[in-house]
């Protein structure tokens, strides 16, 4: 009786409070957001502040002077960089992982804790530790060595439980099928695992590219001599007090946003595909 | 001898996750260990073993007031994350009936938290600001005559922005737990005479015990360990265990930087046990 009716089922009261609870956290969360996207295109004589004083694109010019922002360019190519390095090592490792826990073994227990540790430890102190490191054995600290492995130790967490909240829904007659007509265990990997794993691992690899992009704590002691952009923006904060950080701000969320749909714009595209051959 | 082989496969396949945790994960916390017994002046850091960090750290009333303030961040972080995390994942789960529009929904929370938390943060000083659109709308409507100057720069500022960049901890496994519930649970509830709310005390909450477990877990952590929060918003006028922390490794005092984040270490891995004593996290992959 209640499934029939379910979809005609009247709406009871508390729906709609709780709707508009949902839309003010859906304005919580974007309207700042919102406000900085209006006042990057603030005219050039305007403030941080409204009102706008004309529109113009001066500021988003702005940022590509050396003077004005410091090295954005070389930040930027930076920060992109290890985004992809990151997101590669991710995918593989975790993916690898993912395939390794599927059996018990021993210390698969140690790992799974080293992971959550590696989740809940304050990033500083990953950052503190790993700076303590280089300095005492005296190698130097670089944004592709120590800050790389202090991007992952936040990467692998999120790409270890992903990978299991896959394999724990998959069904393993799919393989036994594929050895059962003779695939080695490559090809079972390659023609059979993997496209079926595929959309999570566009996801592991935009969770861990834009983690990496966007992390500033584990990179504060271990990035070296050369900025990451999120350590740029933070120099900035601090010493920028025209609409620049805006057009900044502006400029990366909107790179962010389009890595975002570009992921989601492949799995979309990945599981069209799966349900076309079905 | 096959089960021998695919022992061996596990070995190789988890081993370059093993090798990256041990250099960058484990090594480094035990160097941490290891250097908050050291000694430093102000050029370098000196191998000893000595008690003089911690006698510092623990017998300073600065110390105590610092700790007391990053609690007070973190409980109130959690209280607002937890109240709002829970209903929107109790709107999402229960009130959105088609499958699509849950997802669709549940990415729109979600976007933010793969932007820039540094730029979120920035994002609020034109709304909260001294001239910014919430002290001009208060002034226009007539409820203020000044602007209020708490609003940036302050304690609130600071909660407030911890809310905004970490509700998402919260909403996530919460909304996780939630679709588990067995739906004839509820309709069981129902039939049984439950109030709405009634369903909703002794039925959905007790059964998203797990996800606001977890979801707690993630923001009191990363309330306690935050730097960035603190000093952007509260435009160093507060401070925290994590920022204390950073101001030891701006001035170049490793040893005494070791011995905080020892202390910190601890106070969050006691939390952490606490709560995990609520829940089993590898049952709710």
């Amino acid at each position: 009786m209640a499934l029939l009716t379910k979809t005609r089922e009247r709406r009871p009261t508390s729906f709609y409070f709780l709707a508009a609870f949902f839309a003010l956290f859906v304005l919580f969360l974007y309207g700042p957001m919102l406000t900085i996207f209006i006042l990057s295109f603030q005219g050039e004589n305007g403030g941080l502040t409204f009102p706008m004083n004309g529109f113009s694109f001066h500021w988003f010019g702005n940022l590509f002077e050396q003077q004005a922002v410091g090295d954005f360019g070389g930040s930027f190519s930076r920060s992109l960089k290890l985004g992809l390095i990151v997101m590669v090592v991710t995918v593989v490792v975790s993916f690898m992982a993912g395939l390794a826990f599927r059996k018990r073994f021993r210390g698969d227990s140690v790992i799974f804790y080293l992971a959550i540790a590696s989740l809940i430890v304050p990033s500083i102190l990953i950052s503190l530790g790993i700076g303590l490191l280089f300095n005492i054995v005296e190698w130097q600290p670089q944004w592709f060595t120590s800050a790389l492995g202090a991007h992952l130790t936040w990467t692998f967490p999120f790409g270890l439980l992903i990978m299991f909240a896959v394999f724990n829904r998959f069904d393993p007659s799919y393989e036994e099928a594929a050895r059962d007509l003779g695939a080695s265990n490559w090809q079972t990997i390659q023609y059979v695992v993997l496209p079926m794993v595929g959309p999570s691992l566009i996801g592991v690899a935009m969770f861990s590219f834009t983690l990496s992009y966007d992390e500033f704590a584990r990179t504060l002691m271990t990035a070296g001599a050369l900025n990451t952009l999120p350590l740029e923006i933070y120099g900035m904060t601090t010493n920028v007090t025209t609409p620049v950080l805006y057009a900044l701000g502006t400029v990366t969320t909107g790179f962010s946003f389009l890595v975002i749909a570009l992921a989601l714009g492949t799995v979309a595209i990945m599981r069209r595909r799966k349900g076309q051959k079905a | 001898m096959a089960s021998d082989t695919s022992k061996r496969s596990s070995y190789f396949l988890i081993t370059p996750m093993a090798l990256i945790f041990a250099v960058f994960l484990v090594i480094p916390l035990l160097t941490i260990v290891v250097v908050s017994f050291w000694d430093y002046d102000e050029y370098r850091i000196l191998p000893d073993f000595i008690f003089e960090n911690y006698n510092y750290l623990l017998g300073s009333s600065v110390t105590w007031s610092i700790y007391l303030n990053t609690l007070k961040y973190a409980a109130l972080t959690w209280v607002f994350t937890l109240l709002i995390g829970f209903t929107v994942a109790y709107f999402l789960a229960f009130h959105v009936r088609s499958l699509t529009w849950q997802i669709v929904l549940f990415m729109v929370c979600t976007i933010p938290f793969w932007t820039s938390n540094i730029i979120r943060m920035i994002s609020w000083i034109p709304f909260l600001g001294r001239n910014g659109l919430l002290n001009s709308a208060l002034i226009n409507l007539g409820i203020v005559d000044q602007p209020l100057e708490f609003l940036l720069f302050s304690d609130f500022a600071v909660v407030l922005a911890d809310v905004h960049l970490y509700a998402l901890f919260m909403v996530v496994p919460i909304f996780n737990s939630m679709m588990r519930i067995d739906r004839s649970l509820i309709e069981a509830a129902r039939d049984a005479g439950a109030s709405g709310f009634e369903t909703l005390k002794s039925v959905i909450v007790p059964m998203s015990k797990p996800g606001i477990a977890i979801g707690s877990i993630f923001v009191i952590t990363v309330v306690m360990g935050d730097f960035i929060t603190v000093r952007l918003m509260s435009g160093g006028q507060s401070a925290s265990v994590g920022l204390q922390i950073s101001n030891e490794i701006g001035l170049l005092q490793y040893p005494a930087a070791a011995a905080s984040a020892v202390v910190l270490l601890i106070t969050v891995l006691l939390i952490v046990t606490a709560l995990l004593r609520l829940v089993d996290i590898r049952k709710e992959l």
